[in-house]
C-alpha cells in the first residue's frame, strides 16, 4: 500500500495501528494483496471429495471457489464464476455431480477441472444467431486455481509466486501439522460463527499465547492450562506460521503455580466438576503435548486440545465481519471410545466452548473499542517476550502475534 | 382421546412450556431439573443431522454434566449479559411408548443484549425423548437440531 494511506509506526510489528482492523481501503487492498496474493489458502479435507464428482464451495477470501474431485480422480479447484456472464455455477455448498457443473443462468457447461465443454445453443437455430465462429471453448473455462495438499489438507491459491505448499509451511510447522493428523481423517461435525470483528483480530488471538489462562478461565480453573505449565511456541522463519504447545497438565503440587496466579481473579480453586468424565483424555499422540494450537498464513488454524481435534477457516466477510468456520476430526481408525473422548472435549471448543466461547466475542470487545475516529491515530501494543518474532519456549509472549504482522506488512507493503 | 391421554398432553405442554420459562428466566440451576440422571443433550445443525454427523455444540451425557455447564456459565465462562425468548410450538407425539414419548417440537430463540441489540438467534427442531419419572415427565434424550449453521458471535445459554 501507499505510504500516505498509513505509516506504520517506528516501533515496528510490536505496534499495530487500530486502523488495519477497521479501514475499508485496508480491506480492500488485503483481499488483493493477502487473499490474492502469494499465500495457501486451505479449502477442504481431502476426505471430504471422496469419489470423483464430489464438490464442494469456499472461499479465498471473498473470492468463491469450488473445489471438485474430478473423473481423474485429482482435486481441482476453481473460482465459481461463470466465465460467460458471471454467474455463480455452483449454487449447494457441498454435493456430487455426474455430469459436470452447468451454470443455471445459460447452461453452460463444465468439467470437474473448471474446462468449458458446452455452450447452449452455440450455433444458434435455424443459421441463425449463435457464437462467431471463432468462439474458442477452451478459452473460457472457469478460472483455475493452483491446488496443492499437505497430510491430508487441500490448499489452494490463485497466485503464480506462491512457492510449492511444503516449502510454504515449511518443516517446523510441517511436521506439528504431520503429528495431529496421523491418520485418514473422518469428519465428526461442522459449525460456523459470525465474528463481528476484523478477521485480523482473531487470527491474532489464536496466535495469541498469553491470553489463554487469563481471558479463559475455565481452563485456569481446572489446571487445564496455565503459563506455569511446560510449552512454548515454535514460529516460522517467514513469521506467519505458528504452533503453540503445551505439556501435560500439572498433577501434584500445584503450590507454586497458584502462588503465580494468585492475584489473578481467573482462578477459582473451589470450583470442581460434578461429572469430570468429559474431560477423560488419552496421550494418542504419545509425546505428551496435551495441547497445540497451529496457523498457517493467513487464515487456517489446526486445533488439538487433548483428544479435540478440528481444522478452523477464517474467512473475511467485510472489514467488521468474520466466519469463522470450524470441522471437527477424529481418524477412521478411531475405536468407539475414543469418538466418545472427541465428541466430549468439543465441549471445551467452538461457539458454546468452554474455552473458546470469549474468543467469540473479545474481538467485537476491541472492534467496538477502536471506534469513534480518534483510535484512528492509535496502536496496539505487543512487547510480551520482547520485539522479536522466533520461537521461545514460554507461551508468556507475544512473539507469534508480532510474526502475523511481519509476514502480513510484507505481504501488503506496509 | 380419553381423558388419560388428555391430562399426558397437558402435562407436556406444561413441561415444553417450563423448560422455555426456566431458560428465559435465567433460572439455570433449575435447568438440569428438567433432565433424567443419565440423560443425553446435544446441540446439533441440521446439515449435521441429517448427515448423521455426531458433533454437538453442546453435548452432554449425564445431569451432571449439565450442572457443570450451568457453573461454569455463572462462575468461569465470559459473555455480556443477555437473554433469550423461546417460542415453541407444535409439540408433536411421534411415537407413543406409554411411560417413554418420542417428542418432535419447533422452537424460535430471539436473544436481546443489553444494548438493546435482538436478534433472531435461533431456530429449529427440539428432538426429544420423555420419560415419566414419578409424578413429572423428564427429557431422556433432547437433541436440538439447529435450521442454521451459524451461531452469531457465541452460544452461553443453553437452548
Amino acid at each position: 500500500m501507499d505510504g500516505e494511506t498509513l505509516s506504520w509506526p517506528k516501533e515496528g510489528n510490536s505496534r499495530v495501528p487500530y486502523r488495519v482492523f477497521a479501514d475499508p481501503d485496508i480491506y480492500g487492498a488485503e483481499l488483493d494483496r493477502v487473499f490474492l496474493g502469494a499465500t495457501w489458502q486451505y479449502l477442504a479435507l481431502a476426505d471430504e471429495l471422496p469419489e470423483p464428482g464430489d464438490y464442494r464451495t469456499t472461499f479465498l477470501g471473498e473470492t468463491p471457489v469450488i473445489v471438485a474431485r474430478g473423473e481423474d480422480g485429482e482435486i481441482h479447484a476453481m473460482v465459481n464464476r461463470c466465465a460467460h456472464r458471471g454467474n455463480l455455477v455452483c449454487l449447494k455448498r457441498r454435493g456430487h455431480t455426474t455430469d459436470g457443473l452447468t451454470c443455471v443462468y445459460h447452461a453452460w457447461r463444465y468439467d470437474l477441472a473448471g474446462n468449458l465443454t458446452s455452450v447452449a445453443f452455440r450455433r444458434g437455430v435455424g443459421g441463425k444467431g449463435g457464437m462467431p465462429d471463432n468462439f474458442r471453448l477452451e478459452d473460457h473455462g472457469l478460472k483455475p486455481l493452483r491446488v496443492d495438499r499437505f497430510a491430508g489438507l487441500v490448499f489452494g491459491t490463485l497466485s503464480p509466486d506462491a512457492p510449492p505448499l511444503a516449502e510454504y509451511i515449511g518443516n517446523l510447522i510441517g511436521s506439528r501439522i504431520g503429528r495431529v493428523i496421523r491418520g485418514r481423517p473422518k469428519v465428526l461435525g461442522t459449525t460456523s460463527q459470525i465474528l463481528h470483528n476484523n478477521w485480523k483480530l482473531y487470527v491474532e488471538n489464536v496466535k495469541d499465547t498469553y491470553h489463554a489462562s487469563l481471558l479463559h478461565t475455565f481452563f485456569t480453573t481446572f489446571r487445564l492450562s496455565r503459563l506455569t505449565t511446560k510449552g512454548g511456541v515454535a514460529i516460522a522463519e517467514t513469521g506467519g506460521h505458528h504452533a503453540s504447545y503445551t505439556y501435560g497438565a500439572e498433577r501434584g503440587d500445584n503450590t507454586a503455580s497458584d502462588k503465580a496466579y494468585a492475584d489473578i481473579p481467573s482462578l477459582h480453586q473451589d470450583y470442581r466438576l460434578q461429572d469430570p468424565r468429559f474431560l477423560d483424555s488419552v496421550d494418542e499422540i504419545g509425546d505428551g503435548v496435551t495441547l497445540q494450537i497451529l496457523s498457517v498464513f493467513p487464515n487456517f488454524v489446526l486445533q488439538q486440545i487433548h483428544n479435540s481435534i478440528a481444522v478452523r477457516l477464517v474467512l473475511p466477510k467485510g472489514p467488521e465481519e468474520t466466519e469463522l468456520q470450524w470441522t471437527f476430526i477424529g481418524f477412521d481408525d478411531d475405536d468407539p471410545a475414543m469418538t466418545e473422548r472427541r465428541l466430549q472435549q468439543a465441549n471445551l471448543v467452538g461457539p458454546a466452548g468452554y474455552v473458546s466461547m470469549e474468543d467469540g466475542a473479545v474481538g467485537g470487545f476491541v472492534q467496538r473499542a477502536i471506534r469513534g475516529g480518534e483510535a484512528d491515530s492509535e496502536c496496539s501494543v505487543l512487547e510480551m517476550g520482547g520485539h522479536e518474532h522466533a520461537s521461545q519456549e514460554t507461551r508468556t509472549t507475544e512473539a507469534s502475534v508480532r510474526g502475523f504482522w511481519h509476514a502480513y506488512r510484507g505481504l501488503m507493503g506496509l | 382421546m380419553d381423558l388419560a391421554a388428555v391430562a399426558r398432553r397437558f402435562a407436556l405442554h406444561d413441561l415444553y412450556t417450563a423448560y422455555a420459562a426456566c431458560l428465559d428466566g435465567d433460572a439455570l440451576e433449575a435447568w438440569p431439573e428438567f433432565f433424567t440422571e443419565d440423560c443425553t443433550y446435544r446441540i446439533t445443525s441440521a446439515e449435521d443431522y441429517e448427515a448423521g454427523l455426531p458433533l454437538g455444540l453442546i453435548y452432554a451425557t449425564s445431569k451432571n454434566m449439565l450442572a457443570d455447564r450451568v457453573m461454569a456459565l455463572r462462575e468461569a465462562n465470559i459473555y455480556e449479559p443477555q437473554r433469550y425468548r423461546h417460542l415453541i410450538s407444535g409439540v408433536t407425539i411421534d411415537r407413543d411408548e406409554g411411560d417413554a414419548l418420542e417428542v418432535s417440537a419447533n422452537f424460535l430463540v430471539v436473544r436481546t443484549m443489553q444494548d438493546g441489540d435482538m436478534i433472531l438467534f435461533a431456530a429449529g427442531r427440539y428432538v426429544d425423548r420423555v420419560v415419566r419419572d414419578a409424578a413429572d415427565w423428564k427429557f431422556a434424550r433432547r437433541v436440538v437440531v439447529l435450521d442454521s449453521r451459524r451461531i452469531d458471535t457465541l452460544l452461553a445459554i443453553p437452548l
